[in-house]
């Protein structure tokens, strides 16, 4: 039977979030006419796609590591309790890599953008990835 | 240059948001995929928040011809559901579920807790790597 976890439960804040990072989206489509997807980011970074575009993907890159620290300038502190050993950690990572890699896209660039955009590749994407995390979770227990 | 201002902004946003969101917190995100047992459902309003706003500024900006900065806007092309689409978000999932962590909070815990998020990071790179020639 499913119970609802009142006690973490924070809709503003997650919200809130999420409006930034459509604010995010918003400005980076507005600016260069790109999807905001870290994944693919991230793989052209490392691939070396179109050499001429590498200066605002790491740019962008940088921007996100400083984005916690003005978080922690403002408000201190936020929880950050991970879940996984280093063994798991690896295993995910991979997985992780390869499935957005493979699968064009990530929760950013499927998940937010390519809703956005109405996209319908996008769209069945993001329902499997929360289905696959849905059934992993279910699977190896969750938190107790 | 002012470009590349613009997008650091871009990105300091998108990091900040992910924090006040919860996203880099991995047993938030566990919890939020523990439909069955200690249900979590605040994440559900990021992808709200995200969407609607991301719906409204791309709505606008498609009105114009170009983007500020560029020529012409790079919108994927593809429209078939494939194997590598389906397969690949399954196998993100998994991943996903296993780890808490997806790749744009991987990147910002980074600034908050380096090592797991380096191992984390690190192989999730290599995962980039392989699978972009695997494609």
């Amino acid at each position: 039977m499913p119970i609802i976890d009142w006690a973490n439960f924070t809709p503003i804040n997650s919200l809130l979030g999420g409006v930034c990072i459509g604010l995010a989206a918003t400005i980076m489509f507005m600016a260069n006419g790109r999807i905001m997807g870290i994944s693919g980011i991230l793989g052209d970074i490392i691939s070396f796609k179109e050499k001429d575009q590498i200066s605002w993907r790491i740019v962008f890159v940088l921007g996100v590591l400083m984005g916690p620290f003005v978080y922690l300038l403002m408000f201190q502190d936020f929880k950050s309790e991970m879940v996984a050993d280093t063994t798991l950690l690896i295993q995910a990572g991979l997985l992780v890599g390869l499935g957005t890699s493979i699968g064009s896209g990530c929760t950013s660039g499927h998940g937010i953008c390519g809703i956005s955009r109405l996209s319908i590749r996008s769209t069945v994407a993001t329902f499997i990835f929360v289905i696959s995390g849905i059934a992993t979770v279910y699977f190896i227990g969750g938190k107790p | 240059m002012i470009n590349l201002i613009i997008i650091c902004f871009a990105g300091i946003l998108f990091g900040f948001g992910l924090t006040l969101s919860g996203m880099l917190d991995p047993s938030k995100v566990q919890a939020f995929l523990d439909i069955t047992r200690n249900w979590d459902p605040s994440l559900i309003f990021v992808m709200v928040g995200g969407i609607i706003i991301t719906f409204i500024g791309y709505y606008f900006i498609l009105k114009r011809q170009s983007p500020l900065f560029s020529d012409v806007f790079h919108i994927p092309v593809h429209k078939h559901i494939d194997k590598n689409l389906i397969g690949g978000s399954a196998l993100f999932g998994i991943g996903w579920g296993l780890g808490g962590l997806c790749p744009g909070p991987a990147l910002g815990i980074m600034s908050y807790n380096f090592i797991p998020a380096l191992i984390f990071m690190s192989a999730m790179l290599i995962g980039l790597f392989i699978g972009r020639k695997f494609k």
